[in-house]
């Protein structure tokens, strides 16, 4: 069974008791968050959509490359891999 | 956008004189445009100094990814905030806060930045215009709602 990391930002540490990192099983990014879901289920409304998509204000980086640029969450996970949660930023001056 | 009062317990972001200087010196090379970066440090434990917040070590700036509307609109570029937490994890920090400009606008959040913004934050957002950096404020979103908290050096 493949066995990735999941790094939590501080903004979403208090859906994860307080973890900074969390190690789950899962052969796709997909199954990885799913299974995450199964150890804090708040986490994982936070992350993907009603749809089960990656929320629009946030971005899931494999290693160092941007999920969006991989094959999303259908991408496969080797042994060992590192998945980041980093919430996406944006605002601006006018209203 | 509507803000609250200030909740009973008092919050502070303590940024080092040299760290505002760092940051009002991005903030006016950008000027007209909207700056933004993160703020990496270490969260303040209310036990022991009485105000809960953070205190910031490091001031970074990274790309505004929003050109096109660069004067009243920032996306800051996720490669930088990868970056961060990356570099965060490493010097054992963590990614205390975001921070951006308002050019001519007021340092305070618009329905903009609370549309998108995470609590457990700090966003320091910094008024500019073309002499000076006017206002520096730092808020935090609690329920929906942003709080000011008390930006100290």
């Amino acid at each position: 069974m493949t066995r990735v990391l999941v790094r939590i930002p501080a903004p979403l540490r208090s859906h994860a008791a307080g973890a900074s990192e969390v190690a789950v099983a899962g052969a796709t990014v997909r199954e990885a968050l799913w299974n995450l879901g199964q150890q804090h289920a708040g986490l994982l409304d936070k992350v993907l959509d009603e749809r089960g998509e990656v929320r629009q204000f946030v971005n899931v980086f494999l290693g160092e490359s941007d999920l969006r640029q991989l094959d999303g969450l259908d991408t496969r996970l080797s042994q060992g891999d590192v998945l980041s949660i980093i919430p996406a930023v944006a605002g601006g001056g006018a209203r | 956008m509507k803000t609250r009062p200030a909740p009973t317990e008092p919050r502070v972001l303590r940024l080092p004189g040299a760290l505002r200087e760092r940051l009002e010196g991005f903030v006016l090379a950008g000027y007209p445009r909207e700056t933004c970066g993160t703020l990496l440090g270490r969260p303040i434990d209310p036990g022991r100094s009485g105000a809960a917040g953070a205190v910031v070590t490091h001031v970074e700036e990274g790309r505004n990814l929003d050109v096109e509307r660069a004067r009243d609109r920032y996306q800051l570029d996720p490669e930088h905030l990868f970056r961060a937490e990356e570099r965060a994890r490493r010097e054992g920090l963590e990614v205390v806060g975001v921070w951006h400009s308002h050019p001519e606008h007021p340092a305070r959040p618009s329905e903009t930045d609370r549309a998108a913004a995470w609590e457990g934050w700090s966003y320091l957002i910094a008024s500019v215009d073309a002499e000076a950096v006017r206002e520096l404020r730092s808020w935090r979103l609690a329920d929906g709602w942003f709080i000011e908290e008390e930006v100290r050096p």
